[in-house]
């Protein structure tokens, strides 16, 4: 038995602790191989190297008892009763021990201590009995218990263990635990004891995940210390092709973060890619209208806590349509009092619409406090996908994603699909040629700001689960978004797209080198230069169009 | 001789800018005789506070002049005037933060009191030399000048105009205020310079300093209106005039309107450095949020509600949005962004050319009311 199988991290002790206590009514496998009666006295033996084998012995029974007898000695709460020899497992209450029959688990009345002789364990016999629990969890029916009991085998790689993980491995139907198993068994058998192509083989297997626990062993394994050069060679080789897999995965995960924080740009920017982009109205309470769409979703979530608390989570539904028409109701109230007046002076609509943006600010203040409102996540929204090779896919940044693209197709839609995208670009290209061909432009003009306006309080929707709902969310995100807009080409929901994702991307990529500030310091200066460059944007509307 | 002329030619036919000179010439004069030699329990006694208060509105009318300069005659918005402004008190926030010296709480004789907490064993490169006022003061408007001429000199060679170039200036300050926010730029991150202990020698508490201050700004402000209407009435401000109303014209017509630009952008933001320079002293303190591109569009608002395009009335609606913003903020401090943000609508609705440029409107409608017919017949108005 390799020295190093009794050094048992403690994570893994409390996991299959863990696994074990909540076994002990589950099934066990019917190999009784000894009654339980015969297997118990081998615990009692004389000498540690007996009761180890008195251990095995009693593992190999598969009966559920064998658990909490185990689990108990390894603690040291096993006890001989002096006066009949019987087994009992005692726990100190006060000055005397409760005692309960290890074979039955019924209670068997108190004793004082001088009644009782302990079944002394050593350390090398705890590491037997930690692993042979292990091993015994391994076969559990609960796929969680089986998934801790691998992760404790692997931890402590104890050949002992090995029978019952090739046992284990040969009921398992999971495909993910297997992977689990089998790197378990590769552990153990990475021991010297085993014969040279086995050990090849196992370190073989462990190369092909990029766990950081396997990266430890297979570091540890190229070491100096690791007798055998061949082995010590394959190990390195094989560290190497993870941490190769592992910069891929680092980078896979860059480029989420990036897409995530992507996203949350596109959502801010991409109403304004219509006010901003199709009107020409420059709109510096957008970032308002982003809040109220959050403050909405607040709302809503109060109303569902009130009055349907079953519903909580899927208030969101309730909260994006919700938020679309407040805040596209909040942008039409404003062009048609504000805005409409000051088309065609854009320095005045700039000033007109940041006082708006004071007002609802100092509005939502008033109503709701200046302190931070509290939007819960669904249950569905919490959690993460998680890869084998530590990547985190939190399920609310892979919600925001796909929401966000799908907001952008649903508005390429409407503009591209409908009458009243029709309206809206016959508008934007040529005001008198649409009026005399009878569109009402006063009308389409506030259709397509309250579209804007819309869009930007459904994206409050998506941030108020990311962000703090406060009344200055919306300041955070306004010169981002102007920055995605005027870097993707105004005029061009493509453009704003790839604009969002690319400044995300690239401010991911910076902040491992530059640090968050910094990395965003970069991305704006290299913006300003970007624009003086192409002053137009990346994707600038080409012809007539460009010039006005 | 020469400077009477220009003088005089610079003002002939000016009410505004008459008036303008006449009443910081009675401020220079009146302000220091009432406070300095006027009891304190006189009726007409200005107590201190006060005179820094109009000192600090000084500062905002040069800002809000220099503000003017580019937007009303070069028709170029600048959202990031707040970083020039910035800029001018940060290098005299450096000037008095080396005055300190062993004063500070750490008593360290060389490094300002956040640098000691910083752990910093040196004083960083670009604090050399700030000790010395006449530096310190090249610094506070060369900083600010050579930002714009960098700025510049790209956003006007590469056409960027109009509410374009309004944004990328919002993101310049907005940039700015990030990185003065970082502890490792070495000016004090977020709370910036403060507990000045004097300006050359003179206790920045004394009333005499305050007074002297307040003087000082008044005459920036009198020397920054000349000089800006100086520019505007020369050649080169009609240019740009020309190019706040028609750019490619002027430029068709052979002008280099990028140059013409650059040089009014750089002046008007060493102008608001000087401004900047003149505010810390007074306030006591310079920290990052006055980089917040929410600062620099206030300012804009100062010149249009003064109206934009005649100098004085920035210094005007500077003086006044000011005066507005103290007292709402000392009663009804959860006002006041109301009142501002409805200062903002309604200047850009209903007074697009300002209160200056309103008041010719209501003097045209005074005449026709003088004039309109049968008023010589009715008694009450007769002479």
């Amino acid at each position: 038995m390799p020295t190093r199988g009794f050094a048992l991290p403690s994570l893994a002790a409390v996991l299959s602790c863990i696994a074990i206590v909540a076994i002990v009514a589950g099934g066990a496998p019917a190999s009784h191989a000894a009654t339980l009666d015969e297997a118990v006295q081998g615990l009692s033996a004389k000498s540690y190297k007996d009761r180890a084998v008195g251990v095995e012995v009693l593992a190999a029974t598969g009966h559920p008892r064998t658990i909490p007898i185990l689990e108990a000695m390894a603690k040291g709460q096993l006890f001989v009763r002096k006066a009949d020899g019987v087994l009992v497992i005692g726990h100190k209450t006060g000055k005397v021990y409760s005692l309960t029959n290890a074979l039955d688990g019924s209670a068997v009345g108190d004793a004082r201590k001088k009644e009782l002789k302990k079944v002394k364990v050593n350390n090398r016999l705890r590491g037997v009995i930690k692993a042979t629990l292990g091993g015994l969890t391994l076969l559990s029916d609960d796929p969680d218990q089986r998934e801790a009991a691998a992760a404790a085998v692997f931890a402590a790689r104890d050949a002992g263990a090995l029978e019952t993980v090739e046992q284990a491995i040969a009921r398992e139907e999971d495909p993910g635990l297997l992977d689990q198993l089998t790197l378990a068994k590769a552990a153990i058998e990475t021991s010297p004891d085993f014969p040279l192509d086995v050990r090849l083989a196992a370190v073989e297997r462990l190369s092909e995940s990029a766990l950081p626990e396997v990266r430890s062993l297979l570091a540890s394994l190229s070491q100096e210390s690791e007798p055998d050069a061949e082995v010590r060679a394959s190990a390195a080789e094989a560290l190497d092709a993870v941490e190769r897999d592992l910069a891929f995965w680092n980078l896979l995960g860059a480029i989420f973060q990036g897409l995530s924080l992507g996203s949350v740009l596109l959502l801010a920017a991409v109403g304004l890619a219509i006010t901003f982009g199709v009107m020409g109205v420059i709109n510096m309470a957008h970032g308002e209208l982003v809040m109220l769409g959050a403050y909405t979703t607040y709302v809503v979530q109060q109303l569902f806590r009130d009055f349907a608390p079953g519903g909580l989570d899927y208030s969101l539904a309730v909260a994006v349509p919700a938020a679309f028409l407040v805040a596209g109701a909040a942008g039409v109230a404003i062009e048609r009092s504000v805005i409409r007046w000051l088309y065609g002076r854009p320095f005045e609509t700039l000033l007109a619409t940041w006082g708006l943006s004071l007002i609802l600010q100092q509005l939502v203040r008033t109503v709701f406090g200046p302190t931070n409102r509290e939007v819960s996540s669904p249950s569905w929204l919490s959690g993460a996908f998680e890869t084998a090779t530590g990547l985190v896919l939190p399920y609310n940044r892979v919600a925001i994603i796909i929401f966000s693209l799908l907001v952008v197709a649903g508005i390429a839609l409407v503009l591209r699909r409908t009458a009243l995208g029709l309206y809206m670009r016959a508008v934007t290209q040529n005001r008198s040629m649409a009026s005399s061909m009878g569109i009402r432009t006063g009308w389409v003009d506030a259709a397509t700001f309250g579209l804007g306006a819309g869009i930007a309080g459904v994206a409050g929707v998506a941030l108020s689960q990311i962000d703090n709902v406060s009344p200055n969310l919306g300041q955070a995100y306004i010169v981002d978004s102007f920055m995605v807009v005027v870097f993707g080409g105004v005029g061009n929901l493509w453009g704003t797209l790839v604009g969002a994702m690319s400044l995300g991307v690239i401010n991911k990529f910076l902040e491992p080198f530059a640090g968050a500030v910094l990395a965003k310091i970069l991305v704006l200066v290299a913006i300003i230069l970007f624009i003086q460059k192409r002053p137009r944007g990346l994707f600038a509307l080409k012809g007539r169009a460009a010039e006005s | 001789m020469g400077v009477r002329s220009v003088l005089v030619d610079l003002l002939a036919g000016n009410r505004g800018g008459q008036i303008l000179l006449a009443v910081l010439l009675a401020a220079v004069v009146v302000v220091p005789i009432s406070n300095l030699l006027l009891p304190a329990d006189s009726v007409l006694h200005v107590p201190t506070y006060v005179v820094s208060l109009m000192g600090k509105y000084l500062t905002f009318a040069l800002l809000a002049l220099s503000v003017d300069l580019i937007w009303g005659y070069a028709g170029v918005l600048s959202l990031g005037h707040g970083a020039f402004f910035a800029l001018g008190g940060y290098a005299m926030g450096m000037y008095m933060m080396r005055q300190i010296g062993d004063r500070g709480v750490y008593g360290h004789p060389e490094l300002p009191d956040f640098m000691v907490f910083l752990d910093w064993k040196e004083l960083p490169w670009y604090w050399q030399g700030f000790d010395w006022f006449p530096f310190a003061m090249v610094m506070a408007l060369v900083v600010p000048g050579a930002l714009a001429l960098v700025f510049g000199w790209f956003a006007f060679r590469s056409r960027v105009t109009g509410v374009y170039l309004s944004i990328i200036t919002q993101a310049m300050t907005f940039a700015l205020m990030l990185a003065f926010f970082r502890n490792d730029m070495g000016f004090g991150g977020n709370n910036g310079l403060t507990d000045f202990k004097e300006l050359l020698g003179f206790n920045l508490q004394a009333d005499g300093t305050r007074v002297a201050l307040f003087c000082a700004s008044a005459a920036a402000v009198a020397l920054g209106y000349l000089l800006g209407r100086f520019i505007v009435r020369s050649r080169a401000g009609r240019v740009l005039v020309a190019v706040r109303d028609a750019e490619t014209r002027v430029r068709f017509l052979g002008y280099r309107v990028e140059h013409y630009k650059l040089f009014v952008f750089v002046l008007s933001a060493m102008l608001a450095g000087l401004a900047g320079a003149l505010y810390v002293p007074q306030v006591g303190i310079i920290n990052p949020s006055e980089f917040a591109p929410a600062a620099s569009i206030e300012i804009v608002v100062w010149v249009a509600v003064g109206g934009r395009g005649s100098l004085y009335g920035a210094v005007l609606g500077a003086i006044l949005v000011n005066y507005a913003k103290t007292v709402f903020t000392g009663v009804l401090p959860d006002m006041w962004l109301f009142v501002l943000g409805g200062l903002f609508i309604a200047v850009t609705l209903f007074l697009p050319k300002g209160i200056v440029g309103t008041v010719p409107v209501f003097k045209r409608a005074g005449v026709r009311w003088r004039r309109r017919p049968g008023r010589a017949r009715s008694p009450e108005s007769a002479p």
